[in-house]
């Protein structure tokens, strides 16, 4: 069997990419192995890298920063540069290198690299950003080994690039019938100049071998056999364990504590105050205990006395937040998010108006694996083993704290186990680093699952105060939105934001959303697709509510008005304070209602009859650049017992699904989240504090409790994106709207554990 | 006072209060990190090791009460990594971030020891309390019919792998 030559294949991609707003140009450097062999590593744009760091060069082994290294047996070991949190990237980075390098897959070998972003600029597990901003980048640092590999082999056979082929880590010339190894080039390539990575071509994807194959997860017979990878596994010669003590109300500080009695407690070796600061991301005030082992150091805790100056926000409550949220609902809007129209004259003069309150609840991440982190600090050096999200945040949270530079900071990147966004915060690592520097020994700091999940970043509550209206053809013709938020004056606490760009708004001729915030003492932040986890269940569940105002079908009702945007949408205008502006700017109503079509054949809506009890509900939801449409069918029990059937979802992540085994894991997974979120997820505050600690009061989905999910995609000619979070927000309102189809009761307020679901 | 444990068949002597939690000695003194902190309150399973065969939780088992019994590991489960539990996983690439899985698969390998041919509702009550925050809760219970056929001498490897029809194909669970 012969594949043609994909030298006429292959097409120049566009070259500019902007990464965080800044254009940048990777170079590759070549490198020869000792003992043979090829090394490929690529740089950021070397001013670039000076400003972003302040100088110098990176500590790490300049073996690991490399993307390539093949060696003389053939094997191509490829680094994964981004953090490893279970969502498939140290997978799914190197199928793309390793693509275009146009290598057999069982030839490669995948390691972990350091945080180095001189060399791997971006090394981050958020947003749903690793596909769409390594698409093209890792692909092209492939191209370039392989251009390089086809050189070497033009060379030392003197014919034309031009008539050279490869296939499967072999480069054929077939008119002199002759082969190679990329192992057996590999040494000579090392000698070739490397390319111009903004200008190599790349293959045309109908000839990917790799990509859009169902790969499995890179070392996971390390997972299996219980191997030490993840962060709470991390063990150094002479590691002493740590647990910190913070405050229950937030930035509160030490007063007195009983040092001298922990001190004497069995296998303790340090105990003493962190003063600690007031930002809610930086380092806390606590008292940190160091013992011969993590459960001798839990031991002594159990013995701490310790009081507190809890400062202002002891006076939190949720009940606290429910009343006040209740008294700004009735009094004007603080500011206006996005004014079209004239909604209230609008509703005065609808055919049906519908009103609505939704409320959903601060919620915790609760990752399996509690925050941890190992630190020694040794001559004005720290290394770290960190779990995180943005390991490169957490370092320069920790010069800060530390006050030394990020270049006296050295980062292993171990697995994490689980992220959801409680990772992108590096709270842990200031505390690890400031531990290991008061004692001068290697620490590993491990929370207890009750730290873990007092001291979240949490998804914030939030309250929405809704009114819509249809005309007599059951056209939306109005819509307002009174948000009740957490934050100060003009800015929203992190992820308690609301933006202009909201379904329905710039689908409906009148409509105002509006705010109000009150002032908030918990950290907030993002979990698994933030804001829109939230936004979702409000939005999608009162559209549902205007659908059977309008006496239509909620599918087609939705399609509807996907069809009818405003002639001109008002270009949003960030406010200030306000984050930076999401991809939705970018939404393709025709991509979504592509979606909701195909989730209409796939799931048969509206075609079976369903017996009183069950029901079928829909919502669809665009975030992270991702389009997802969901339908739920659920089974509500006459004495309230909900039983979730099934649920079928579609996605339109564009051209490519890289890894369909990965990527069904993440819709699925995703899904799960939500149904759990809906369930009984749940956080409260009492005195400033959390009042959940652990899985006994914030229960996870079960085994028992989860469904089929049914997992499509819908390929469009789009760059790929990300797939980690956009099928989470869709599946609560679909579950809530099928709720309302099973038994006619709507739900406006989760979780569903806390609302009565009995019927008659 | 010195405790005397057996794990994964080999005698070994520790020095810790007979306290501490099961847990913690496998870790922290033995160096066996396969098994998981999760809880520390026996909730999600994480923990979970075999004490003379039954899936039990290790945070909530003091090192004395274990003394005089076989406690098996998941680094013990088989000498290879080749238990019908861990050959099904890794055909079904089971694990997300993983974190779960060495106490997901001790207690289906205790299952399907008392049990060999689970159904889904058996699988259920088994695996109930062992919690998977990434939600793989689908692949884990066809993981667990795949190792019931593996150790029933099935050779046919499960391709696709989660229950996911593909389009077209009614969705069979």
């Amino acid at each position: 069997m012969t594949t043609p030559s994909r030298t006429t294949a292959r097409t120049t991609a566009p070259v500019s990419e902007s990464t965080n707003g800044v254009n940048r140009r990777d170079f590759l450097r070549v490198t020869a192995l000792a003992g043979g062999g090829l090394l490929l590593a690529s740089y950021a744009d070397p001013l670039e890298a000076v400003q972003r760091l302040g100088a110098a060069p990176s500590l790490a082994d300049p073996s690991l920063s490399a993307y390539v290294r093949i060696t003389p047996d053939g094997i191509v070991t490829i680094t994964a540069k981004n953090p490893e949190v279970g969502q498939g990237i140290q997978t799914m980075l190197p199928m793309l290198i390793a693509e275009e390098l146009d290598v057999d897959w069982a030839n490669v070998r995948v390691e972990q690299a350091m945080l180095d972003p001189t060399k791997f600029a971006a090394q981050t597990a958020g947003g749903s950003t690793a596909t769409p901003t390594n698409w093209l980048p890792m692909r092209r640092v492939g191209a370039a080994g392989r251009a390089m590999l086809i050189a070497a082999a033009a060379k030392q056979w003197n014919v034309p690039v031009a008539e050279l082929e490869t296939e499967k880590g072999v480069v054929k010339h077939r008119g002199s019938n002759r082969t190679a190894t990329y192992g057996a080039l590999a040494t000579a390539a090392a000698t070739v100049p490397a390319p111009d990575l903004a200008t190599i071509p790349l293959k045309d994807p109908k000839t990917f071998r790799i990509v859009g194959t169902r790969t499995k997860t890179v070392n996971i017979k390390n997972i299996l056999t219980g191997k030490p990878i993840f962060g709470i596994d991390v063990s150094v010669p002479g590691m002493k364990y740590a647990t910190f003590v913070k405050c229950p109300t937030y930035a509160g500080k030490v007063k007195t504590a009983n040092l001298e009695a922990i001190k004497a407690m069995p296998g303790v070796t340090h105990a003493f105050v962190v003063e600690g600061g007031t930002d809610l991301n930086g380092l806390m005030g606590g008292v940190a205990i160091v013992a011969n082992s993590w459960w001798l150091a839990q031991q002594a805790r159990k013995k701490l006395i310790v009081t507190w100056n809890e400062g202002a926000t002891v006076s939190q409550s949720s009940a606290g937040f429910a009343a006040k949220a209740a008294a700004l609902s009735i009094t004007p809007p603080q500011r206006s998010l996005r004014k079209d129209g004239d909604a209230d004259a609008a509703l005065a003069s609808a055919v049906k108006v519908v009103k609505a309150e939704y409320v959903y609840p601060f919620i915790a991440h609760a990752p399996l694996e509690p925050q941890n982190c190992t630190a020694h600090f040794k001559d004005g050096m720290c290394e770290m083993w960190s779990p995180s999200q943005l390991p490169e945040n957490g370092r320069a949270l920790v010069a800060t704290t530390l006050g030394i530079k990020p270049e006296q900071i050295t980062v292993h990147m171990v697995r994490g186990g689980g992220g959801f966004g409680r990772r992108l915060y590096n709270d842990y690592m200031a505390e690890a680093a400031w531990i290991a520097k008061e004692t001068g020994v290697p620490v590993k700091l491990l929370w207890t699952r009750e730290d873990d999940m007092q001291h979240d970043f949490y998804r914030p509550g939030g309250f929405h105060y809704f009114s819509g209206g249809v005309d007599a053809n059951g056209k939306l013709v109005a819509f307002k939105d009174h948000f009740v938020s957490y934050g100060e004056g003009q800015r929203f606490a992190p992820s308690a934001d609301l933006g202009p760009t909201e379904f329905p708004a710039g689908y409906v001729p009148n409509l105002s959303l509006d705010s109000s915030v009150m002032s908030l003492g918990v950290p907030t932040g993002a979990l698994r697709a933030p804001r829109s986890n939230a936004m979702s269940f409000a939005f999608q569940g009162f559209v549902d509510e205007l659908a059977v105002a309008a006496g239509k079908d909620p599918l087609q009702f939705r399609i509807d008005v996907l069809s009818s945007a405003l002639p001109t949408p008002p270009a949003p205008a960030p406010a200030a304070g306000a984050r930076p502006p999401q991809p939705t700017a970018g939404f393709d109503a025709a991509r979504m209602r592509g979606v909701l079509e195909q989730l209409r054949d796939v799931s048969g809506w509206g075609k079976t009859t369903l017996p009183k009890g069950t029901g079928m509900g829909v919502a669809f939801y665009f975030s992270h650049r991702g389009y997802f449409a969901e339908v739920v069918q659920a089974t509500v029990t006459k004495a309230g017992v909900l039983t979730v059937d099934k649920v079928w979802a579609v996605g339109d992540v564009g051209s490519e699904i890289i890894n369909p085994n990965h990527a069904e894991q993440q819709v699925q997974g995703a899904v799960m989240d939500g149904l759990s979120q809906a369930f009984a997820q749940e956080i409260t505050f009492a005195n400033g504090a959390a009042e959940q600690a652990n899985f006994n009061t914030y229960p996870l989905l079960r085994m028992r409790q989860a469904p089929p999910v049914e997992v499509h995609w819908r390929k469009t000619e789009f760059a790929p994106t990300g797939i980690g979070e956009p099928a989470l927000p869709p599946v609560i309102p679909a579950l809530i709207n099928a709720i309302y189809a099973a038994t006619g009761k709507r739900i406006r307020q989760i979780p569903l554990s806390k609302v009565d679901l009995k019927w008659a | 006072m010195p405790i005397s444990l057996k794990v994964n068949g080999t005698a070994r002597t520790l020095d810790v209060p007979g306290d501490m939690p099961l847990l913690w000695a496998l870790r922290d003194e033995l160096d066996l990190k396969g098994t998981k902190y999760g809880c520390g309150i026996s909730r999600c399973g994480a923990c979970t090791v075999h004490v003379n065969g039954v899936a039990t939780r290790s945070c909530q088992t003091p090192v004395s009460r274990a003394v005089g019994t076989e406690i098996t590991t998941i680094e013990g489960l088989s000498p290879d990594g080749m238990h019908a539990v861990q050959k099904a996983w890794e055909e079904l690439d089971v694990p997300q971030c993983g974190y779960c899985q060495a106490g997901q698969m001790m207690a289906a390998a205790a299952l399907l020891a008392k049990t060999p041919k689970p159904t889904d509702d058996q699988i259920d009550t088994a695996m109930n309390t062992n919690l998977c925050r990434c939600a793989t809760y689908l692949r884990i219970k066809k993981a667990i019919h795949r190792a019931a056929d593996i150790k029933a001498g099935i050779t046919t490897p499960v391709t696709g792998g989660d229950g996911v029809a593909k389009p077209g194909s009614p969705e069979t669970r």
